[in-house]
Order: C-alpha cells, then sequence, then structure tokens
C-alpha cells in the first residue's frame, strides 16, 4: 500500500507540511517495505487549482492513502473519487521519520 | 441544513487584558464558523461556498453576514465566543480517532475499520459525536 505525505522538505527529518496542495514536497511511502521517496510539489506557487494538481499527483503516484493537514473541496472530490482515503493530522511539530515509524509500528 | 466539512477546532475564545467584562458569550454557529472560514480563508467566492454548504447562494450571505455581525460584537463588547452546533450537518464522511485524534476518511473499499494511522479501533464517525468539541 502507497501513502503519500505531504512535507516541508525532501528527507526523513523534514518537519511535515500541513498544507497539501501548497507543499513542498510529497513523500511517497511503501508501508510494507518502509522505503520512501520523495517528489517536488512543481505547484507549490501556482496561483489557484493547487490542490487539484497535488490529487492528481497521489493518483499519478498509485497511492492509496494520503496525510496532510487539511484537504480543499476540490482535492476532496477528486481523491473520494479515486477511492484514496485522507488523513488529517492537525500537529504540525512531527518529521516525515515521526508519522512513518507511527504507521509502521 | 447546512454542510460543514470540519467542525472548528475550539470551544470557544475568550478575551484577555479586557478593562470591562460584558454580558454573556456570543454563540457562534457551525455554519457561521464555516461560512467565514470558506469565504475569508479559504478565499472562495460565495456562489462556490453556498454550493460546498449546500444551500442557496443568499442564504450563504445570510449565515455569513450573521457570522461577521457576531464576532464584531464579541470584539467591541468584549464577549467570549463559544462555538455552538446550530443547523449543520457534519459532513458525514470524516471519522475520528479516539487514540491519536487523526480525522480520515474511510473510502468504500476498505473493510478494515481501523486508524490509518495509530492502527486503533477506537475510532468514530465525526457526525455521532456532535457534542464532542463543545463539552470535549
Amino acid at each position: 500500500m502507497k501513502t503519500i505525505i505531504s512535507s516541508t522538505g525532501n528527507n526523513a527529518a523534514s518537519p511535515f507540511d500541513l498544507r497539501f496542495g501548497r507543499a513542498g514536497w510529497f513523500c511517497l511511502l511503501d508501508e510494507e517495505t518502509g522505503q520512501t521517496s520523495y517528489f517536488k510539489n512543481e505547484y507549490q506557487d501556482t496561483g489557484h487549482g493547487a490542490g487539484i494538481r497535488a490529487a492528481e499527483k497521489a493518483i499519478e503516484l498509485g497511492a492509496t492513502k494520503v496525510i496532510s493537514g487539511d484537504f480543499g473541496p476540490k482535492a476532496k472530490e477528486l481523491l473520494d473519487k479515486f477511492n484514496i482515503q485522507m488523513v488529517i493530522l492537525t500537529d504540525d511539530t512531527r518529521t516525515i521519520h515521526d508519522i512513518v515509524h507511527k504507521i509502521r509500528n | 441544513m447546512r454542510k460543514v466539512v470540519a467542525p472548528p477546532g475550539f470551544k470557544g475564545y475568550k478575551p484577555y487584558g479586557f478593562r470591562q467584562y460584558r454580558g454573556q458569550p456570543i454563540e457562534l454557529l457551525y455554519e457561521e464558523y464555516e461560512a467565514i472560514k470558506l469565504a475569508d480563508y479559504d478565499l472562495m467566492n460565495h456562489l462556490e461556498a453556498s454550493r460546498l454548504m449546500g444551500v442557496s447562494r443568499a442564504t450563504f450571505a445570510r449565515v455569513y453576514e450573521s457570522a461577521r455581525r457576531k464576532i464584531a460584537k464579541a470584539l467591541v463588547e468584549t464577549r467570549e465566543i463559544i462555538s455552538v452546533y446550530g443547523n449543520a450537518q457534519l459532513d458525514k464522511s470524516w471519522s475520528l480517532c479516539n487514540a491519536c485524534h487523526a480525522r480520515f476518511t474511510i473510502p468504500p473499499k476498505l473493510t478494515t475499520k481501523q486508524c490509518p494511522i495509530c492502527k486503533s479501533t477506537q475510532i468514530q464517525s465525526i457526525t455521532n459525536e456532535n457534542n464532542h468539541i463543545i463539552h470535549g
């Protein structure tokens, strides 16, 4: 199962990003193996439609779960349509490592 | 009924450092909070916001106006704001984990009813805990 986690940076020590569409990076986690890879969010500074672009990216990467701080209505609609689970965490003090560790234990 | 995606994350707001405390708290309804969030935080226009909340544009405008007036009144009259349920219908797709407080959707294909973060089975639908935020 593949999971996307919104991240402020491109490594496990990076703090979790509460923003979905405007996250700096997306961490793609394989929950079985624990392997992670990072993808830069090309639409971070786009004028509008960042959320839907991020949702499209999640679909393209084959994610079945997306973890972020909030989801806009358009992103939610698209993720719902593709049966992708959305998870909202509101604690921005956690790093990507903390979240990965919690999911896998 | 007005759809609310997520209830406010607070039970209330209290003024501090005031000279004179006046009157009863102002009751801000969930849908009023949602109207302010959509219009002034998510920067949606009234038409988009009204569609999202499942009400007419005129109704949205009324709820939004009421919300602004209440907040103005609370600020000017140094009153507390408390969030109350009102006529909101929470977007029922969200569930809450009572162990780690993650909120999440459960897609129809998913059969396991557990928290996607901590694997706890202590989860509940947000719609079934209307009083959770208010009475904590």
